[in-house]
């Protein structure tokens, strides 16, 4: 049935329905929501779980952690500081191959303090060992919330589901919410294969040196680069029972002979979608939508990318003293390509800087002078900065 | 070490040694890579003999977690799980949580250093102990950041000597006080918090059955001489622990929901220079001059100050007010 539903409510609902045993989270804008809409459907008795409001982001994390070791379903989530807050534990997670599910309400960071929505807080942990999938609107929001637990349990690493904050936390949205009985179709109950338990006792989390070290990160890095395949049959499995797919690692829109190609991840997906709609281009475009970040689909970015003479890569997060993050993994995955496209770099919307539709066509513009791979940030205004700063 | 050999015809029988002859269930095994006269090792061993196999613990990063398990071995016969420093307590919560979820009695038990526990753990503990998880929450308190080496702690007794607070002209080791942690946990009102020591094990015995038994937090703490970290003789770990007791440096007591439930005597207290003397980390504090005297009183000064708080000055009139026996109901509510 359609409903319209807040982003934050429609994903507490969803996450609900896949029936966790236990939730730990502290708020934190623009999170929050979702974790106020949790705890009052624990409250009125909608969901049967162990809700841990801890004292801090960290001891959310490792409450989780410790949930989810024990065997029991476990969600957290939370945003920018918060993030940041648990990265110690959220390496821990990914090292100790634990199955948590975390949505992060995309959020900058500080400073300056800032709750408006960019990308620079997944981004700080892109190396944490985490499964990464961004959502473009609160649809896939719901149906990735779900996705994440099944891909989690298959996989046994932890799957962060990003969402724009405010953008999609806070934005009302028609949204197709699904039957329990398919979510519960659709999602067996967890039996995790390490749990702690009694009667099998397991030593989780020991000192290992360097003479194995190197295996455990090489098993790490091959479980992600083979999760793959389970993003893809999550997404289709989904699909056919609900009709609806999320876009597998990534989803291409446009002409196949396009000779330009822009890359983009979470709502600037739908604001570029509308923009190229009203500002129809004189050169043929394709739209990139890149859902899954890590495990980094460097192949298929590569074979979209076949006949392109420009890349734009949009991204709302950079490495300050550097440039893009996202568009030096596309500059990466395009390398050694027979005719290597230009790849034009433009960090956006940071700290929730509106992205106007008129946006389009002066980066196409940019697009057509640049000869040369560029990078920028868009829309500074250098008279707001003092001379010396500009 | 893995060739198979035919068994020599006349092999004599194996001698069990005294421990192996002791038909008690062992919850962490021999054979790890702890100091000898660890007194971590001891008393978690004795932790775990008094728990019994229906237990989950939870291990903070430490001298503990990483003698016991070089991967791919581990000493644990119960399920174990570390993950950072500062969580034991959160991720603890966690399993808690989930034994709740599934309706599982099995007891957890958060174990952690002093470091783990008195600084960068301490905000997970509070929380923990807010929230009145049910689980047991043990530190091992050998006064000092043992694993990185012997730094200073929150715990590390005044005017120790450390690797981050060595005595010189012009310091005298630390210069801060040890944290009054068992009153700050006290101070959550949990139903029980104790100290002990290791080397005192029925009274560490007894006081891990009676925490399991309470349904909610529980805390102890349990002083455990380090003979690296403190300079002193391996051979003399339970010595140190007794003195540092009877001394009343390291006072012995039990908390119910905050007051003073019982407490372990001191018949007759021993001078706190003869615990201080058969340790290294104290050696510049019998120095030949007016400084080292000073804090040598300022010391015994804190240690007749807990003799006078928790009453602990054995008076003869209590049946088991025996040197060292066990800890005996003084004054508080009895339950
Ligand atoms: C966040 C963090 N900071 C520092 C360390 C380094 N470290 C590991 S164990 C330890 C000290 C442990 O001291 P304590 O808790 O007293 O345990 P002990 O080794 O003395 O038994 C330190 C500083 C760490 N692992 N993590
Ligand atoms: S350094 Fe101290 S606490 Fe650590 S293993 Fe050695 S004796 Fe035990
Ligand atoms: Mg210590």
């Amino acid at each position: 049935m359609l409903e319209a539903l807040e982003g934050s409510q429609a994903v507490a609902r969803a996450v609900a329905m896949c029936r966790p045993e236990v939730v730990a989270a502290y708020p934190i804008t623009p999170q929050t929501h979702i974790v106020e809409n949790i705890s009052k459907l624990v409250a009125d008795g909608k969901l049967i779980c162990e809700l841990v409001s801890v004292e801090s982001e960290f001891s959310a994390a490792s409450v989780v952690l410790g949930s989810s070791a024990a065997g029991a379903r476990s969600y957290t989530a939370s945003s920018s500081q918060g993030i940041l807050l648990m990265t110690e534990v959220l390496f821990n997670i990914a090292g100790l191959r634990l199955p948590v599910v975390l949505t992060c309400a995309n959020r900058a960071v500080s400073a300056p303090i800032n709750i408006w929505n960019d990308h620079q807080d997944s981004m700080a942990v892109r190396d944490a060992g985490w499964i990464q999938i961004h959502c473009a609107d609160n649809q896939e929001a719901v149906d990735t919330s779900i996705q994440a637990f099944r891909i989690a349990e298959a996989t046994e690493l932890p799957v962060m589901v990003c969402m724009d904050g405010f953008v999609l936390t806070h934005t009302l949205e028609t949204i197709e919410m699904p039957d329990q009985k398919l979510v519960d179709k659709y999602l067996p109950p967890l039996n995790f294969s390490r749990k702690l338990d009694p009667r099998a006792p397991l030593s989780l989390g020991t000192l290992v040196g360097p003479d194995h070290f190197t295996e455990a990160r090489h098993s790490h890095h091959a479980a992600l680069m083979k999760s793959t395949a389970e993003i893809l049959a999550a997404d289709a499995d989904w699909a056919a029972l609900t009709g609806r797919s999320c876009g597998g690692l990534l989803t291409v829109e446009g002409p196949e002979d396009a000779h330009t190609a822009v890359i983009t991840m979470g709502s600037t997906v739908c604001t570029i979608r509308e923009a190229m709609s009203v500002y129809p281009n004189k050169r043929k475009t394709k739209l990139i939508k890149l859902r899954t970040f890590r495990p980094f689909p460097a192949a298929e970015i590569r074979a979209a990318c076949v006949g392109c003479k420009d890349v734009v890569v949009l991204e709302r997060a950079i490495s300050p003293g550097a440039g893009g993050i996202l568009g030096v993994e596309v500059k990466a995955a395009l390398m050694g390509m027979k005719r290597q496209p230009v790849v034009h770099e433009f960090a956006v919307g940071l700290g929730g800087r509106d992205i106007p539709l008129e946006t389009w066509p002066r980066l196409m513009e940019a697009v057509a002078r640049d000869e040369e791979p560029s990078f920028s940030i868009l829309d500074v205004e250098l008279e707001k900065l003092p001379v010396e700063e500009r | 070490m893995n060739k198979i050999e035919p068994a020599a015809p006349e092999a004599p029988p194996q001698e069990l040694s005294p421990r192996d002859r002791q038909p008690r269930w062992r919850g962490l095994e021999a054979g790890h890579r702890a100091c000898q006269g660890c007194g971590e090792a001891l008393a978690a061993r004795l932790v775990l003999e008094a728990a019994g196999p229906d237990i989950v613990v939870t291990n903070a990063t430490g001298c503990l977690e990483v003698f016991t398990t070089p991967w791919p071995q581990s000493a644990w016969r119960v399920p174990w799980l570390h993950s950072l420093f500062e969580n034991s307590a959160a991720i603890a919560s966690g399993v808690e949580a989930a034994m709740k979820a599934k309706g599982q009695r099995t007891k957890v038990i958060a174990m952690g250093g002093d470091g783990g526990t008195f600084d960068i753990g301490f905000q997970a503990l509070s929380g923990m102990l807010e929230r009145m998880h049910n689980v047991l929450y043990v530190c091992y308190d050998n006064e000092a950041y043992m694993n990185t080496g012997i730094q200073r702690s929150g715990s590390t007794p005044h005017a120790a000597m450390t690797t981050t607070s060595p005595p010189g002209k012009e310091r005298m080791g630390k210069r801060h006080m040890k944290k009054d942690l068992l009153s700050i946990i006290a101070a959550h009102h949990i139903p029980y918090a104790a100290s002990t020591s290791v080397s005192f094990p029925a009274d560490l015995r007894r006081k891990v059955r009676r925490a399991l038994d309470i349904e909610g937090p529980t805390f102890l703490l349990v002083h455990s001489p380090c003979p690296l970290g403190w300079g002193h003789d391996a051979s003399r770990s339970i010595e140190i622990g007794r003195l540092a007791v009877e001394c009343g440096l390291f006072p012995v007591v039990e908390l119910e929901r905050g007051e003073l439930g019982g407490v372990m005597p001191i018949r007759e207290p021993r001078p706190v220079a003869d615990y201080l003397k058969l340790q290294n980390r104290f050696r510049h504090l019998f120095a030949d001059d007016h400084r080292a005297r000073e804090e040598r009183e300022h010391l015994q000064a804190l240690a007749d100050h807990n003799i006078d708080k928790y009453h602990l000055r054995g008076d003869g009139a209590d049946p088991l007010d025996t040197a060292g026996i066990d800890t005996v109901r003084r004054g508080g509510p009895l339950r």
